[in-house]
C-alpha cells in the first residue's frame, strides 16, 4: 500500500518536473529550420547547375557541401545547440546525416583513430546505410527479375 | 523564386513529420533515420518519390528520404545498364559524394575539433 502510493507521488513529481513539451512549438522549430536547410540545399544546387554542371552533378555537390557545412557546425558545437532548438528540424536533413557521423567521430578520438574514430564513426549512421543500400540492392534485384 | 517556397514547405512538412514522430513515439532518432531512408527507397521504386522531388526539388532531396530515393534511383538506372550488376553498384555509386564527404569531412573534424564538455 505504502510502495503504491510512493509510486504514484513519484509520477506526480516527474510529471510536475518534466519540461513541459509543447507539441506545437516543437512541430514549427522542426518545420523551418528543417524547411531552410532544404532552401540552403536548392541555392547550391541552383548555383552549381548555373555553372554548368548537370542536375544528377549538383545534386551531389549539393550533398557535399551540406555534409561539410555540418561536418564544421558539429566541431564547432553549433550543430548541438541548432538540434536542441529544432529537434527533427536539424536530424532528418543530410546534415543531421552528416552530424550523426562527425558527432560519435569526435566523441570517441580519445579511444584512438582506429577504434575510437574509426570504428565508431558510423554507430549512428551505419543502421541508415544498412537499411538504405540493402533495401536499394533487393530493389534492383527486384526490378531486373520482372524484366526491367 | 517559387522553388524555394516550394522546397521550404515540402522539406519543412518532411522535417515536422519526424518531429511528430519523435514527440508522440516510442521512436529515437536513429529508427527515424533508418525509417526515412528505407521509406525513400520503397517511395522512389514504386515511382512516388520522383514527382516530388520534380515539385520541390532540394525540398524533397536534402531531407533523408530524398537519400533513399536517390539510392533507389541509382540501382533502378544501373540495372538498365548493366543488369543485376547494377542492383549492386547503382544505388551506393549515386551517393558516393555524400557518403565519403562524411567520412572525410568527419575524419577531419575529429583530428581539428574536441568535443565540449557537457555543462
Amino acid at each position: 500500500m505504502k510502495q503504491s502510493r510512493s509510486v504514484q507521488e513519484y509520477l506526480q513529481l516527474v510529471e510536475r518536473l518534466a519540461p513541459k513539451s509543447d507539441m506545437g512549438k516543437g512541430l514549427v522549430r522542426a518545420f523551418w529550420v528543417g524547411g531552410l536547410i532544404c532552401v540552403l540545399g536548392q541555392a547550391i544546387t541552383d548555383l552549381a547547375m548555373a555553372l554548368g554542371m548537370d542536375r544528377q552533378s549538383a545534386g551531389t555537390v549539393c550533398s557535399i557541401a551540406l555534409v561539410f557545412a555540418s561536418a564544421l557546425a558539429t566541431g564547432l558545437g553549433v550543430y548541438d545547440q541548432l538540434g536542441k532548438y529544432a529537434g527533427a528540424g536539424s536530424i532528418v536533413p543530410i546534415t543531421g546525416f552528416a552530424n550523426s557521423v562527425v558527432a560519435p567521430a569526435m566523441e570517441f578520438k580519445r579511444e584512438g583513430y582506429v577504434m575510437g574514430v574509426g570504428a565508431k564513426m558510423f554507430s549512428l549512421a551505419g543502421p541508415v546505410l544498412v537499411y538504405g543500400i540493402g533495401s536499394s540492392v533487393i530493389v534492383g534485384l527486384i526490378y531486373f527479375f520482372l524484366g526491367r | 523564386m517559387w522553388m524555394y517556397v516550394k522546397a521550404f514547405l515540402v522539406g519543412g512538412a518532411l522535417c515536422m513529420i519526424g518531429e511528430a514522430l519523435l514527440l508522440r513515439t516510442q521512436l529515437t532518432s536513429s529508427r527515424i533515420l533508418v525509417g526515412y531512408v528505407t521509406a525513400g527507397v520503397l517511395l522512389g521504386a514504386l515511382g512516388v518519390y520522383a514527382p516530388i522531388v520534380e515539385f520541390a526539388g532540394a525540398g524533397a532531396t536534402v531531407p533523408l528520404t530524398g537519400f533513399g530515393y536517390s539510392l533507389a534511383k541509382g540501382a533502378i538506372e544501373a540495372v538498365h545498364e548493366q543488369g543485376w550488376l547494377g542492383a549492386f553498384t547503382g544505388g551506393t555509386a549515386s551517393c558516393a559524394g555524400g557518403i565519403a564527404a562524411a567520412i572525410l569531412f568527419g575524419y577531419l573534424a575529429s583530428v581539428i575539433f574536441t568535443p565540449r564538455t557537457k555543462k
